[in-house]
């Protein structure tokens, strides 16, 4: 047999597209490495704090409203999501009628109507409902704690009732992601008929729908395998053109250790870790991987005690606490991981408003103020103040407050840390300041959100969250912040009720309720292979544009 | 030898309801919320006590404790609160992949703990004796989650020989003992075994030291027996006791190390109970002390079983 050159050349190249067709069908895979240590759960209602919105909650479901995370410069403020315009009715404000975006279609082909979101409504609020779920309850129903009901108006349009008129709903909205009904009541159909309680029923089609879930996201969960890996999928019909993803599939793993998520990083194993050891930092850069950072709406501050005989009542004194932090030095302390606060949102956010009291480093002008109300290094101040050790969003508690203890100190403060267990913190956090769990400490240090206005502002102002109804620990309120927020609640158009708030705001931060020390920056590092990535100015991030090498 | 079995048997009983009643009254005396997990903190306080009607904790503890321990007898260890699943199949899981890791851990810490320890005892208070009982104190001092993070920053950072986390490349339903899996052990386990080879040693050291000290060896010698033929009676002697530390160290590993499951994100029993108690996760909490606790009682019972077979003068006592 004989081969001309032609033909030599032809088998050649045949060969080498073989050699190189399985490397080009490559699937492109980005693994995660979350802080979490479970899975958060899939079937729509994550838990684990934001960090289950963000994985399991973001990526594979919508709700009516969303979050723009596209830009990492500008503040991320709410947008439509499944529903395309909403409005407050004229006569009745507690009534909302949301107008839903057509076409869209649940991973299972499914339609988006109407009756899936009343169906969704109900799964948490309607204990009657065959697929109501105690588990999804509290995850969801704390987040908008005045929906009541739901009804559809025709199958692209939905009334949504409040059980007083609160124009912050479309905010909160954003926390309940639509699962698919036709799935679940698949699932449903599907568990044995030996089973014959209802309630039992309904639970393991839960299970079985958050092995198999169902949204109309980005992304289609396909395996779970659980406290250890959950892989999803791109959604290739998505609605959204620019949110189709280019990534084909996403492993998401817990790793509650930072040590261990560096560890994976840096030998290969992951291709993004969530929070990496502070320490590790220069290492991960030096490895060639970049790190990501970005303030979020999350704040670090000593919430101050109102109560009779606190130190904190004189108002030059909160001022002056402010004054005295230099947060510039704090943040070199951190490595650059935090952001330096001016109020509980930042100047470019809606709500801002324009305080007339500067929070800055002003040495000089806290010790005149400490002077003036009658403190001195000779007579300070003292101050105790309820801490932890560690706990979710803290930070570093310890470093932090030693830091404050320091620098309080050269204006008249003598710092006294009370440094308990974090779940004992968070309890008294809702007990109050007046409780003898608070241990005579007239500050707390627990961080928050500032993702909504009533988590943002409303509980630590209002005289209805005193303890133990919210987290007013401090007790402090009165008819003016009533009054604020009122006005905010029942504002119903946009610009209007961000300006409302923007006025709470200021009040807030001329008034200071609080020390405002960090916000946290949500550090994450990524391999360079990973491309497209914008980190927000929120506590989400989205994967659906992002690509990989 | 029936009789002792059933009587040791019959003990299990009070041990296993004191078990009970620790195991769930000290869940329910730490501080935390049950409903941490379904539940954000910032909750209000009338879905809070809504949430506590709906998964039962408004009850007495005695009633809660009455109805756990009823449907524990059937079989039932409840479902987890925070994923919904049943805690019988999460605590299998966590159980099978435990056992892989320290059933490997007690092998290596058998083989060398033995190893250390009777070259020690052999050659008690020679330089020989002083490694190796310098190299089995380590093994008993060192914190082993820093040990293991010290393997994972030379074997896996540095040289990328071995993955530094998770049961293999699928997860461990995947599991497959082949290379690919098998490297994913090896570090964990690596680091689990450090303790029982230090405690094994020092037992063992002890032990050939006091054998070899006895009237009956010289009485060997004096028959003409060689070292060798001396050696396999100290090993009969000693293999009782050095028996029953094993089986001791590995109960203590069944249970799971929660820092080195952690640090190795190995889904064991120890990383499960780990969670549990962070996210004050109860039915899963009770049900894992419970069943490691069970386990435990059971190990001691083989082991005392097994050594009464080897040394009958055990039963006597």
């Amino acid at each position: 047999m004989h081969f001309n050159v032609r033909q030599i050349i032809t088998a050649g190249l045949l060969a080498g597209s073989m050699l190189v067709a399985p490397a080009m069908a490559q699937e492109k895979v980005l693994r995660i490495g979350m802080t979490a240590a479970d899975i958060p759960r899939t079937h729509g209602q994550p838990d684990q704090g934001f960090e289950g919105n963000r994985f399991t909650g973001i990526p594979m479901y919508d709700a009516l409203t969303a979050w723009d995370l596209s830009s990492a410069d500008k503040a991320s403020v709410v947008i439509p999501g499944l529903a395309t315009e909403w409005a407050a009715d004229a006569n009745d404000k507690t009534k909302w009628i949301f107008k839903l975006r057509p076409g869209v279609k649940f991973h299972d082909g499914s339609a988006l109507t109407a009756d899936a979101i009343v169906w969704n409504v109900e799964k948490v609020l309607k204990k009657e409902a065959a697929h109501f779920d105690p588990s999804q309850v509290g995850v969801t129903v704390s987040r908008m704690p005045t929906l009541r009901t739901a009804r559809k108006i025709d199958d692209l349009t939905v009334e949504l009732t409040t059980s007083e008129p609160d124009s912050f709903l479309p905010i909160n909205l954003t926390n309940l992601f639509i699962a698919s009904p036709a799935h679940w009541n698949a699932k449903l159909a599907a568990v044995p008929a030996s089973v014959t309680d209802p309630v039992e029923r309904a639970k393991q089609a839960w299970v079985a729908f958050a092995a198999e879930p169902s949204g109309t996201g980005p992304f289609k969960g396909v395996r779970l395998q659980p406290r250890e890996r959950f892989e999803m999928v791109a959604n290739k019909t998505y609605w959204d053109p620019k949110r189709t993803p280019k990534i084909d599939r996403v492993v998401l793993l817990p790793l509650s250790d930072a040590n261990a998520r560096t560890a994976a990083l840096l030998s290969g194993q992951v291709d993004w870790v969530e929070a990496p050891a502070p320490d590790a930092m220069p290492r991960i850069r030096s490895g060639g991987f970049t790190i990501y950072s970005n303030p979020q709406p999350h704040v670090w501050p000593w919430q101050f005690s109102f109560a009779e005989g606190s130190p904190w009542l004189d108002k030059r004194v909160r001022h002056a606490a402010n004054l005295c932090v230099n947060r510039e030095e704090l943040k070199t302390l951190l490595g650059g991981m935090m952001g330096v606060p001016k109020g509980s949102v930042s100047p470019d956010h809606p709500w801002w408003g324009n305080p007339t009291f500067d929070i800055k480093y002003d040495l000089a002008n806290a010790k005149k103020l400490m002077t003036e109300a009658g403190h001195s290094a000779a007579k300070p101040l003292k101050v105790k103040v309820l801490t932890s050790a560690s706990g979710s969003g803290q930070m570093q508690p310890v470093t932090m407050n030693e830091y404050l203890q320091q620098a309080l100190k050269e204006c008249f403060f003598d710092v006294e840390l009370d440094v308990i267990e974090w779940n004992a913190v968070f309890t008294n956090w809702r007990e109050g300041a007046k409780d003898p769990k608070a241990r005579g400490a007239n500050a707390i240090n627990v961080t928050f959100a500032t993702m909504d206005p009533f988590f943002a502002m409303v509980r630590f102002v209002s005289t209805k969250t005193f303890p133990p109804v919210s987290n007013n620990w401090g007790f402090f309120g009165n008819d003016e912040f009533d009054g604020l927020i009122a006005k905010a609640r029942s504002t119903f158009d946009g610009k209007e009720r961000d300006a409302a708030l923007a006025n709470l705001h200021k009040r807030i931060v001329e008034e200071a309720p609080f020390l405002w020390v960090a916000h946290d920056v949500g550090p994450r590092a990524m391999s360079a292979k990973v491309k497209g990535v914008v980190q927000p100015k929120s506590w989400f991030i989205d994967i659906a544009p992002m690509s990989i090498d | 030898m029936l009789s002792y079995i059933l009587k040791r048997l019959a003990l299990t009983i009070p041990v296993a309801f004191g078990v009970s009643i620790v195991c769930f009254m000290l869940v329910h005396i730490a501080p935390g919320d049950p409903l941490t997990s379904v539940l954000p903190p910032d909750a209000s306080a009338q879905l809070q006590s809504e949430m506590r009607k709906l998964y039962g904790f408004d009850r007495p503890l005695p009633v809660q404790y009455g109805l756990w321990v009823m449907k524990t007898l059937q079989g039932d260890l409840g479902v987890s609160i925070a994923t919904g699943r049943p805690v019988a199949s999460e605590l299998g899981k966590a159980l099978g992949n435990t056992l892989m890791l320290a059933v490997l851990a007690t092998m290596i810490g058998f083989l060398f703990g033995c190893l250390f320890g009777f070259v020690a005892g052999y050659f008690r208070d020679s330089w020989i004796d002083r490694l190796a009982s310098f190299v089995s104190i380590i093994g008993v001092s060192v914190p082993h989650y820093w040990l293991g993070m010290v393997l994972v920053i030379i074997f896996s950072v540095q040289l990328n020989w071995l993955p530094a986390t998770g049961a293999g490349p699928g997860g461990s339903a995947d599991w497959a003992w082949d290379w690919v899996h098998v490297r994913h052990l090896i570090l964990p386990a690596m680091t689990m075994s450090v303790i029982p080879m230090g405690i094994i040693a020092r037992t063992v050291r002890a032990l050939v030291a006091e054998i070899l000290s006895q009237e009956f060896v010289s009485g060997l010698r004096a028959k003409g027996l060689l070292d060798f033929g001396v050696f396999r009676h100290v090993v009969k002697n000693a293999a009782p006791t050095a028996l029953a530390v094993m089986g001791l160290q590995l109960g203590y590993l069944l249970g799971g190390s929660i820092l080195i499951e952690t640090v190795f994100s190995w889904p064991g029993t120890g990383f499960l109970l780990g969670q549990a108690i962070f996210q004050r996760d109860l039915p899963l909490l009770q049900g894992t002390i419970l069943v490691l606790a069970m386990f435990f009682v059971a190990l001691n019972l083989i082991v005392d079983i097994v050594q009464s077979m080897l040394d009958p003068r055990v039963q006597r006592a």
